[in-house]
């Protein structure tokens, strides 16, 4: 009884005074303050993105001309397996998750996260999964190498022992990946203000609201994916295995319909972002608050009925085929409105240009362009000819790169100054800005054309026709990563804090509870709730 | 420079090094796919430089540098009805054609030939299920083009050994299936591309208008060689055509009993490492790698592996039957029986393995028949 009396003391004396937080290594090893978590979350996605991207300058290495260069097939295979499970699992979303973590209770003016120790677990335990992946690389016969999608009977029968370590850094991924939703939903539904009611929250706290329900439902299917793999392979289960009564297919049902909320997943907290900066930098209300809301809710919902356009080309019934060509051609209405809002909101608006405008500004016209290849991908018979060529890979790095990860760009800018109370260097950030855009359109657009030509995708060499483009993707590849470089440097002189004082509100046309707390954020925010109207 | 030009046209058409846009095709659905590409293309073009320009005005014109003031308006139910309900009468519009050419697409019903296309760890093996024809279709160019030590082909990587020929102006079904893991056979000038799956067949048809040679490539990941296995597809005029079917029928006729009258000759060492080197380096190194050390942890090495040293009876077996549960796959068909017996031959006395001992197509032929 008394040790528990006592710890019941220690910590209110704790709450008392904060100033007692260990230092160190400690600090943010032990951590359950939301800021530090967020921090953490943010630097390990891009450590992640780094390693992700250095075995994309690999794989483009390889592609920069015909013939076999640096790297054999088998180890090719295995960096755009690795490098699609680092960017989706290690690099975009533990980036999002970092911001929700940062900015959800800041801006519903809460002190912390519901459950700060469980937000502590859920990031923990992720640098052990991509240790697991990682390591797995340098064992003998590789690391993965079936495609971060993992197709059986690839990935089962004829994979190699490391799809072991493969299937358990997945698990931990998604037993992170669920922790860290359970923690949004509650801190969302039982820590808001008073008077900040459900249609008065930042988009950025509605579409991470819906992305952390997506991720509680189809997060477990992952799960039972891998695990299903896992028994296949090791303990004699035939579920993707014909001889024994199961059916490969099955396995791509399974994964896409986890798969593609997934990919939903992936880009609905982007519009949050992209929906707090363009009205702070149109100096202007943003346009249809409420139809962004409902369209954010239909792309959730409709994104559980569309994964088997993934899998067009797998032999599906005539009525499969049409069902999910017309239920995916219906999702570019909702994410139609939500760029037509975008653009009415600048309407009219007094715009300015300051970084996070520049990326979101980038982000609505690329990650448009990713639209319509995906709305094109929708039309059935033409996706017989799109189908795994490079103008899939094409289609998800706008989406991806130019769309998510440019919105994490433009939220880091956005935020940024308020986190360590200094604006950033910005003619770094100029340069970071005009390097990657540039770099990324030379990397990703004439990917368009070599897929219409006819070149499949994760292929290590490819025939004569395609080489002049593959050479221009390469070069700005590798323009693109080492842009990133510049990144880095500016993220390392802002975290030194060097640079001129902020204000509380940063940007001149900010609103939102987040810009009421000085610059740069205290440890502790929002302890007494701030009263909204 | 005068003669030099002509040249050069000719050679900028044979390889069209900037191809920009999807291939029309040769055959009717191909045209169609083409028609629907041409039309999301424009219907998304028109849509994204009428969003982008009203975006750019505003970027141009709604400055605060030039003193724009920011309007308030920030809801109008009429327009937001405009462009969700818009959007969705455009794609309804699309959707009819589309659904018309998948209609089409998939109808594989009165086929006039029916192929067995069957997919494995990397080549094809095409079936005519109305002649007594069958035969692999591997990649034809050589390692050394791969490796960078010729100079490359103009058919690089979209050569293969045996190509399937098929008549024109004739409905070709083929029936699509895998041995191993998932593949997906491409032709993209028909506009046929579907998933190869284990212990599953899918159909998918076409009728080709214009004989040539077209080229495509297996389309799904499936495993270390997945950029090797090319698909290449010859269209006859189907008097033509008739003429090949003649002549390939005849062929294994011979082939038959040549095989037949082997069974009771031996072959001296020597002939039989010279074929079996061959057989090896098409058929085996892929996996075992050319020194025969293989990949550790994927494909075992056969160089001072026991079986190939020691136990010859497995080591027939296996190459005549496969290993079940791996990449292992059986060759029984895919080689003749003097083929089996030179490259086993050539395991157990090449790289060191000198067991001194040589494979006879009669002991092959026990196993195939189980005597």
């Amino acid at each position: 009884m008394s040790s528990i009396s006592d710890d019941v003391h220690s910590d209110n004396q704790h709450s008392d005074d904060h100033h007692h937080a260990p230092a160190g290594i400690k600090r943010w090893l032990f951590t359950t303050n939301h800021k530090d978590i967020g921090t953490l979350y943010l630097w390990f996605a891009f450590i992640m993105f780094l390693i992700g991207g250095a075995m994309a300058m690999v794989i483009r290495a390889e592609l920069f001309q015909p013939g076999l260069q640096i790297v054999d097939p088998n180890f090719f295979n295995q960096m755009t397996t690795v490098h699609g499970l680092i960017m989706v699992f290690g690099a975009v979303m533990p980036a999002f998750t970092g911001l929700a973590n940062w900015m959800v209770p800041m801006m519903i003016g809460a002190p912390d996260m519901a459950l700060p120790r469980m937000n502590n677990w859920s990031f923990w335990i992720l640098p052990f999964a991509f240790l697991i992946l990682l390591s797995s690389l340098f064992l003998e016969g590789g690391g993965p190498n079936f495609g971060w999608t993992f197709y059986a009977p690839l990935s089962t029968t004829y994979s190699n022992d490391s799809t072991g370590l493969f299937v358990f850094s997945v698990h931990i991924m998604g037993i992170s990946s669920i922790m860290g939703a359970i923690n949004v939903i509650v801190t969302i539904f039982n820590m808001r203000a008073p008077g900040m009611t459900l249609m008065k929250m930042p988009l950025f706290v509605w579409t991470w609201l819906i992305t952390a329900f997506l991720l509680i439902a189809v997060m477990p299917v992952l799960a039972g994916a891998v695990t299903m793999v896992l028994t296949d392979k090791f303990f004699g289960t035939s579920f993707f295995d014909a001889a024994g009564g199961g059916d490969p297919v099955m396995f791509q049902h399974i994964f896409w319909f986890f798969g593609h909320p997934e990919v939903y997943i992936m880009i609905l907290p982007a519009f949050g972002i992209i929906s707090q900066i363009v009205p702070t930098f149109s100096r202007k209300p943003l346009f249809g608050y409420a139809s962004m809301v409902y369209a954010t809710a239909s792309i959730a919902l409709l994104s559980f009925i569309v994964w088997a356009h993934h899998m067009f080309t797998t032999g599906m019934p005539l009525f499969g085929e049409l069902f999910f060509m017309i239920a995916t051609m219906l999702i570019s209405v909702p994410t139609g409105v939500k760029v037509f809002n975008w653009v009415a909101t600048m309407w009219r608006g007094s715009l300015s240009f300051e970084m996070p405008m520049m990326f979101a500004l980038a982000f609505i016209v690329l990650f448009t362009i990713g639209g319509f290849s995906g709305l094109m991908l929708a039309i059935t018979p033409v996706d017989f000819q799109y189908h795994d060529t490079y103008f899939v890979v094409a289609h998800f790095h706008y989406v991806l790169v130019t769309g998510a990860i440019f919105s994490i760009m433009a939220a880091v800018y956005y935020w940024l100054p308020k986190w360590t109370g200094k604006m950033y260097d910005i003619s770094l950030a100029k340069w970071h800005f005009w390097c990657s855009l540039i770099s990324v359109n030379v990397l990703f657009f004439p990917m368009h054309f070599v897929g219409l030509a006819g070149m499949p995708r994760r292929i290590p060499d490819y025939a004569l026709q395609f080489a002049d483009f593959n050479k221009w993707i390469s070069i700005g590849g590798f323009a693109f990563g080492l842009s990133q470089l510049i990144f880095l440097a500016l993220l390392i002189k802002a975290c030194r804090k060097q640079g001129e004082a902020v204000d509380a509100r940063v940007w001149d046309g900010a609103k939102g509870l987040e810009w009421e707390v000085p610059s740069p954020a205290p440890y502790h925010t929002f302890e007494t709730p701030p009263e909204v109207k | 420079m005068v003669f030099a030009l002509p040249v050069w046209a000719a050679d900028q058409q044979q390889r069209e090094p900037y191809q920009l846009n999807l291939r029309q095709g040769v055959t009717d659905i191909s045209h169609q796919v083409y028609d629907l590409h041409m039309i999301i293309l424009t219907i998304c073009a028109v849509i994204g430089v009428v969003v982008f320009g009203v975006m750019l005005y505003s970027i141009l014109f709604h400055r605060k540098s030039q003193g724009a003031k920011p309007a308030n308006f920030h809801e109008s139910v009429k327009i937001e009805v405009a462009w969700t309900v818009v959007p969705f009468l455009i794609l309804m519009f699309m959707a009819v054609p589309a659904a018309r050419t998948l209609i089409a697409m998939e109808d594989a019903s009165a086929a006039d030939v029916s192929v067995v296309v069957t997919g494995s760890q990397w080549k094809w093996h095409y079936k005519y299920r109305d002649h007594d024809i069958e035969f692999y279709s591997l990649l034809a160019t050589p390692r050394e083009q791969i490796n960078n030590k010729l100079k490359k082909g103009e058919n690089y990587l979209l050569e293969v050994d045996r190509p399937l020929v098929i008549p024109t102006d004739r409905k070709v079904r083929f029936l699509i299936t895998s041995d191993d893991v998932i593949h997906s056979w491409w032709v993209p000038d028909f506009a046929v591309k579907k998933d190869a799956n284990p212990g599953f067949i899918n159909e998918a048809w076409t009728r080709v208008n214009k004989p040539g040679i077209y080229r495509g490539q297996c389309a799904e990941l499936c495993g270390k060689d997945h950029g090797f296995m090319p698909v290449v597809v010859i269209a006859k005029e189907p008097a033509e055509y008739a003429k090949w079917v003649e002549e390939q029928e005849l062929v294994r006729r011979k082939a038959k009993e040549e095989e037949q009258r082997l069974l009771a000759m031996n072959m001296d060492m020597d002939e039989l490492m010279t074929v079996g080197e061959k057989v090896y380096m098409k058929a085996c190194a892929v996996c075992h790698m050319p020194n025969g050390e293989g990949l550790p942890g994927a494909f075992p090495a056969l160089k001072g592996s026991s079986i190939a040293l020691n136990n010859k009876a497995k080591h027939i077996d296996i190459v005549v039957n496969g290993v079940s549960g791996t990449a292992m796959a059986s060759f029984a068909k895919q080689l003749s029986l003097k083929e089996i017996a030179a490259v086993i031959t050539y395991e157990r006395n090449a790289w060191g393995n000198n067991t001194g001992e040589t494979v006879q197509a009669k002991d092959v032929n026990a196993v195939v028949n189980g005597i």
